[in-house]
């Protein structure tokens, strides 16, 4: 086993400990707080927000997914073609606007709670996807391309067998970076009132409790990081496993 | 049999290729000679529909190709990408069963067929079978990339520049086999190369091409006696003589007697024999043929072969 390894399942098993009994860990934050605050969360349970944290990022994320990859196959079909560079300007576009902004506009129209962060999620967690798939689909060698042509395959069977398997770490790359960008935005959410593990920073930041607030930071931080490093080894074992050791830097 | 008819390909202003007919007879070998960029590659590709004509047609075995959809077509037209265009992500062997398997023959018939090819191009199968293609030599990539041509036993093989990255050695090996094989099988094989040596050696015929237009269409003896242009004997070369040399077998010469000295294969080309003549200083060679001794070559005579025929 790797040092690499081993650092990141004592990070893993320290976060699920932290989770499972936060009060094992109070002696830690115990400096930062002041005239006797409490020291750990205590308006509900940490495991259940990481929880729903986690199960708001991955719906949005799987169904940002589906609508990118869909829509990037879609516009590099011969027959979508000529809305690939309408909905290439689209994406980018919507990253220009804050995510802040699409809480904001969505709350009116969904109310308060969960739906308009996952409406916000799943908006922003296109465009990285989306690009990725883009490129992965477009940059591919002509030669394969040509040669899966030359050899009879049908437009389904080149992308089903062809193109899909080699775009799959680029692909792979950008739902990364969605997944990380969710976790992140999706503490925002709390703002209008979906429980993920923003509630804790704000508990945080509203009562002057810097222990509250490094509580919620750092379960954030720590999943982010672990999700990326876990997803990056499988893209790199697909690049690998794919033959394409050349382009996996791409 | 293919039949070219008029066949045109037009770029935006440009024209690839320039009303190009041409007929190749089944069991032939059709070699496209020419320059970089002269449309060799477009006017191969139009026969399997990769590129579709902006005018004239394409007959096979009588047939009209627009009558079958593309992706028909291209599987009965085995096809060797300029740069062998493996699929990276598939093993050697998957490659290789890429056609039969969309054919939908079943899998002991694609392994057998696979395993046949590798032995085929020299490839140990138990070695290579399972290998990816980034873990293979330029030159084993590109036998691998003409084995997965072949590997549906198609009529019509159509190869573009197939043994560029060859070393002399192991091209002049796989040009063998090449020949080899379309004998066996009577494959019509259209291959386009820009090494008139290879055009001359393969070739039943050879196509030469310039600026989208065919020059001239005949078979070797007759494209190095009378060129149809300069530009065709621009590309023959100077050694007009020598390549004449190299379209026989030292068998075709061969004279009762005896001569002193190393004897000479009856398969070698006449080429050869001469070249052997003039470096050892020998006014003839004994020849041998499995073996055994079965006559002599003159220096007199290859150098009459080598002469313009009249
Ligand atoms: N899709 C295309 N669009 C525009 N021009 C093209 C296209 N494909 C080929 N051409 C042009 O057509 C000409 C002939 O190309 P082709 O590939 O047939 O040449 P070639 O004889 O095979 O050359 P090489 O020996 O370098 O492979 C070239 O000038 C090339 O730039
Ligand atoms: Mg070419």
């Amino acid at each position: 086993m790797s040092i690499g390894l081993v650092i990141r399942l004592l990070v893993l098993a320290l976060l699920v400990a932290f989770l499972v009994s936060p009060e094992s860990f109070a002696f830690v934050f115990e400096p930062l707080t002041k005239n006797n605050q409490p020291v750990i969360y205590n308006q509900g349970s940490l495991l259940d927000l990481t929880l729903n944290h986690l199960l708001i990022v991955a719906i949005a994320t799987a169904l940002a997914t589906t609508v990118a990859v869909g829509l990037a196959i879609l516009v590099t079909r011969p027959f979508g073609a000529e809305f690939l560079p309408l909905s290439r300007s689209l994406a980018n576009v919507g990253q220009t606007f804050p995510p802040v902004a699409v809480l904001a506009l969505a709350v009116p129209m969904l109310g308060f709670g969960t739906a308009p962060t996952l409406v916000a999620l799943f908006l922003y967690g296109l465009l990285p996807i989306f690009e990725n798939t883009l490129t992965g689909l477009t940059g591919l060698p002509p030669t394969v391309t040509e040669a899966a042509r030359g050899m009879g395959m049908t437009g389904r069977q080149r992308l089903v067998r062809v193109e899909l398997p080699l775009a799959l770490p680029v692909i792979l790359a950008g739902i990364r970076l969605s997944t990380v960008i969710s976790l992140a935005t999706a503490t925002i959410g709390s703002t209008v009132a979906a429980r993920t593990l923003g509630e804790v920073i704000i508990a945080g930041l509203l009562s002057s409790n810097t222990a509250f607030v490094l509580q919620g930071g750092l379960i954030v931080g720590t999943l982010a990081v672990l999700i990326y490093d876990g997803l990056s080894a499988i893209e790199r074992a697909l690049t690998r496993r794919t033959g394409q050791g050349a382009r996996a830097n791409a | 049999m293919i039949e070219i008819q008029e066949l045109t390909k037009v770029y935006g202003e440009t024209t690839v290729v320039d009303r190009v007919s041409l007929t190749i007879g089944a069991g032939e070998l059709c070699a496209i000679v020419g320059t970089s960029g002269s449309g060799k590659t477009t006017l191969m590709r139009m026969v399997n529909r990769l590129v579709e004509p902006t005018s004239g047609t394409v007959l096979i075995d009588g047939q009209d190709t627009r009558e079958v959809p593309a992706y028909e077509l291209r599987r009965r037209i085995g096809y060797a990408i300029q740069g062998h265009g493996l699929f990276p992500h598939r093993t050697v062997g998957q490659n290789i069963g890429t056609v039969p398997h969309l054919l939908g023959w079943d899998k002991s018939r694609i392994a057998n067929r696979v395993d046949e090819l590798l032995s085929l191009f020299q490839l140990d199968p138990g070695q290579f079978r399972d290998r990816m293609p980034n873990e293979l030599s330029g030159g084993q990539q590109q036998r691998v990339g003409v084995a997965r041509a072949l590997a549906a036993e198609p009529n019509i093989l159509l190869m573009d520049e197939p043994f560029g990255a060859l070393d002399p050695v192991i091209r002049s090996k796989a040009q063998d086999d090449l020949l080899a094989i379309q004998k066996r099988f009577k494959t019509t094989v259209v291959l386009v190369t820009h090494d008139m040596e290879e055009a001359i050696h393969l070739g039943s015929r050879i196509a030469v091409m310039d600026g989208g237009k065919l020059l001239q269409y005949a078979a070797p003896e007759e494209i190095i006696a009378n060129p149809a242009t300069d530009f065709v004997a621009e590309l023959i070369g100077g050694d007009r003589p020598f390549r004449m040399l190299s379209l026989a077998k030292v068998l075709s010469l061969v004279e009762p007697g005896e001569a002193a000295g190393d004897p000479i294969s009856a398969g070698a080309s006449l080429r050869e024999a001469y070249a052997e003549c003039l470096w050892t200083g020998r006014e003839a060679l004994p020849v041998i043929e499995d073996g055994k001794l079965i006559g002599r070559i003159s220096r007199n005579e290859l150098a009459k072969c080598a002469a313009r025929p009249s």
